[in-house]
């Protein structure tokens, strides 16, 4: 059976484009370029193995190694951080030598075996995929390959258990519920604690930076309304400084007003007041 | 004919897949809008409030003005964002959403008006179609994931995070639901699905299957109660933070296309598919299941489903988001595991020669021994008894508190003390006066 012309030009247009991508693994320095790479190439895999009328292998392909593999791989990655400032200098003496070394033969057996090889027509597709491509792999795998496959099943089971044993961590203390935290703040209330969560910082009117304490109903300042580690490092802004740039800008405010007003007289419009933040400058 | 398909797509041209495939693009793009409507006018309702009703008869072209202000919305590139990926994030989301309509099936044959010309009301089918879906969705969640990675700020990559640990896990619920489907189908082609669906709808047979699967969709499509990847409280808007304009748009719309996808599975899967609700079947010997009929009943049942949607939405709060994944490891998953070794063991007795009344006698029969264990089954001594043994502290953490029960109250040392009545009544008697 020889491929339709669709199959052909499918084929032509796809192949360039995956091997074009598999190289750019060896060139690309960011980690999350390559595993888009790969990405691309498993799915053009996917796209192939159904035009050969595997469309099974082709969906699971996309199901398992792009969907669950290789997204771990990207979890992963993201969340380590891997970034192009990757160290280039070799840690294993001499490695890229013997690296090429075995590239060079390893390409040297294949295309001595691709090039010997002889392709006659495949046989037996469709006696095969006649009761449908699912139901026909599945009775070669439950039937034929039957303990093969227990085996397998067996095997990834002790993995996975293996992988939960290896991660596991016995507890220290008691386990720390939403029950026993209400508890615990319940009881700190009688030691001055507060029992809803902290104030957000900075709510004024023209500044709502993390630094600057929020304004409780009586007008004064919550310290602890800004994060304990501004505290500690001393980079919160004092609020009474804060407030009394406040208020300088509310006079000068004024006092633009009433020339801004003398000026829509004259001019017939509005503009609004230029803003102003206080202590802007340090903060950029 | 593709074997194991029950459509038949042999007559149909190049030029038929086209224009099937811009009918779906186009029943899509309208279904979004019409849904981004539905949505706010049904939470607003359930609010006692009246929602959009400006733009258009009942505010329905409100989604309309809305798609307008972000198409002409300034489209912002973050500084310190990865350009290529920014931009290609929104487009896999969309791309793979749009991908899954091809093998829902809206109806049976359906004849073309004024013509013999008769085809499908399904763009594709094949053996695999359900994986197919399952696939498509698994390659949404990149758009996600490297849209919020690509954005370089910390909220989107933990918004991206949280949405892959929280798609992978339901979908491993989703796709284990949905296996009982094609074991009772026998088959993982939408079409003989919904053709073996005719005697009885699969989401009766297999509830606890059709409930997993219910849960899991709300999951795996990042809506309330389960939209942890955007929660406002938290992350400010997650992955989707650093995006604006159409670019915002997208995702916006992969967001609704994948509801659209989720509904439309369950209705194929588990609802009958095309297939007239039952009062409306037997009416003149199933007349109503030809001809454009089906359509209908296809798009009551998936509205049904995103009404569901928006109920869910207006009803429940957010989960915590440790909540929210342990519910999905070790609850959702061994349900959805069990169900499928319980309905396997079904089979097999079904293949071994036990007839269906033997099976449901023998069922009753153990759900009664059942019943009777528990009832018969000893009483735990109550943790009362253990409580009343603790000694009463009338100021536990610093405040005057009352006994808990159990506890009793210490003898008062003005017990027995006789009450000088005679003042109590003097003391009356003077308030009196003074009034």
């Amino acid at each position: 059976m020889t491929a339709s012309g669709g199959e052909t030009l499918l084929f032509w247009v796809l192949a360039p484009l995956m091997v074009l991508a598999a190289s750019g693994l060896l060139v690309i320095r960011k980690a999350v370029h390559a595993a888009i790479c790969v990405m691309f190439v498993m799915v053009g895999l996917a796209i192939l193995y159904v035009a050969q009328e595997a469309p099974f292998l082709g969906v699971v392909q996309v199901v398992v190694y792009t969907g669950a593999v290789m997204m771990l791989f990207l979890f992963v990655l993201m969340l380590v951080g891997v970034d192009a400032a990757d160290s280039l200098t070799e840690t294993i003496r001499g490695q890229r030598w013997v690296g090429l070394l075995l590239g060079a033969g390893l390409a040297a057996v294949l295309l001595s075996v691709i090039g010997r090889a002889t392709f006659r027509p495949a046989v037996g597709l469709e006696a095969e995929n006649a009761v449908t491509n699912p139901v026909a792999l599945a009775r070669v795998l439950f039937e034929d390959y039957v303990v093969a496959m227990q085996v397998v099943g067996v095997l990834l089971v002790t993995a996975a258990l293996a992988g939960l044993v290896l991660t596991h961590r016995r507890r220290l203390g008691p386990r720390v519920t939403q029950r026993t935290v209400a508890r615990a703040r319940v009881a700190a209330l009688a030691e001055g604690r507060t029992l809803t969560p902290l104030p957000a910082p900075g709510v004024y009117a023209q500044n709502n930076a993390m630094d600057t304490p929020a304004l409780g109903p009586d007008g004064q300042p919550l310290e602890h309304s800004v994060p304990r580690v501004l505290r500690i490092r001393g980079q919160e802004r004092s609020a009474t400084a804060l407030l009394a740039a406040e208020e300088t800008l509310v006079e000068r405010r004024t006092g633009g007003r009433s020339e801004l007003a003398e000026l829509s007289r004259t001019a017939g419009t509005a503009g609004p007041p230029a803003p102003e933040t206080p202590g802007g400058e340090e903060h950029r | 004919m593709i074997p194991g398909v029950v459509a038949d797509f042999s007559q149909d041209g190049w030029i038929t897949y086209l224009v099937k495939a811009v009918l779906i693009l186009a029943f899509l793009l309208t279904s979004v809008l019409f849904a981004i409507w539905f949505e706010r006018k049904v939470v607003a309702r359930m609010q006692v409030r009246p929602g959009p009703n400006w733009h258009g008869p009942a505010g329905l072209l409100q989604s309309l003005a809305d798609a307008m202000k972000l198409l002409l919305k300034e489209d912002m590139t973050v500084t310190r964002a990865d350009k290529v990926i920014y931009l290609l994030a929104p487009m896999i989301s969309v791309f793979c959403a749009l991908l899954v309509f091809a093998v829902i099936p809206f109806g049976p044959n359906v004849t073309i008006p004024f013509t013999d010309y008769s085809t499908p009301a399904q763009l594709t089918d094949f053996p695999v179609a359900v994986l197919y879906i399952l696939a498509c969705a698994a390659l949404g969640v990149y758009g996600i994931v490297l849209g919020g990675w690509s954005s370089g700020s910390t909220y989107p990559l933990l918004g991206s995070v949280r949405s892959t640990a929280q798609v992978i896990s339901y979908e491993l619920a989703m796709g284990l639901s949905l296996v009982s489907v094609f074991v009772m189908a026998g088959s993982m082609s939408t079409s003989s699905i919904v053709d073996s669906q005719t005697r009885i709808w699969w989401f009766l047979p297999l509830a606890p299957a059709f409930v997993v699967y219910i849960i899991s969709m709300i999951g795996e499509t990042n809506r309330l109660p389960f939209d942890l990847p955007e929660a406002e409280g938290e992350l400010v808007s997650g992955y989707m933070t650093e995006y604006s304009s159409m670019k915002f748009a997208w995702f916006f719309l992969a967001e609704y296309i994948n509801m659209l996808n989720v509904s439309a599975v369950a209705t194929t899967l588990f609802l009958g598919g095309w297939r007239a609700p039952w009062p409306l079947s037997a009416v003149g010997d199933g007349v109503l299941n030809t001809g454009w009929w089906p359509i209908l009943w296809f798009l009551a049942k998936l509205w049904l489903l995103m009404f569901v949607f928006v109920w869910v939405r207006g009803t429940l709060l957010r989960l915590r988001y440790d909540q929210f994944m342990s519910f999905g490891w070790k609850v959702l998953i061994p349900v959805a595991l069990g169900w499928v070794v319980v309905l396997g063991t079904f089979q097999w007795l079904g293949l071994a020669g036990v007839t269906r009344t033997q099976l449901f006698v023998a069922i009753a029969v153990a759900a009664v021994v059942v019943f009777a264990v528990i009832w018969l089954w000893p009483d735990r001594k109550a943790p009362a008894a253990r409580r009343a043994r603790a000694e009463f502290d009338p100021f536990a953490g610093g405040y005057p508190v009352p006994p808990l029960p159990g506890q009793a109250l210490p003898r008062s040392r003005r017990r027995g003390a006789a009450i000088p009545h005679q003042k109590v009544a003097q003391s009356v008697d003077h308030s009196e006066e003074t009034r």
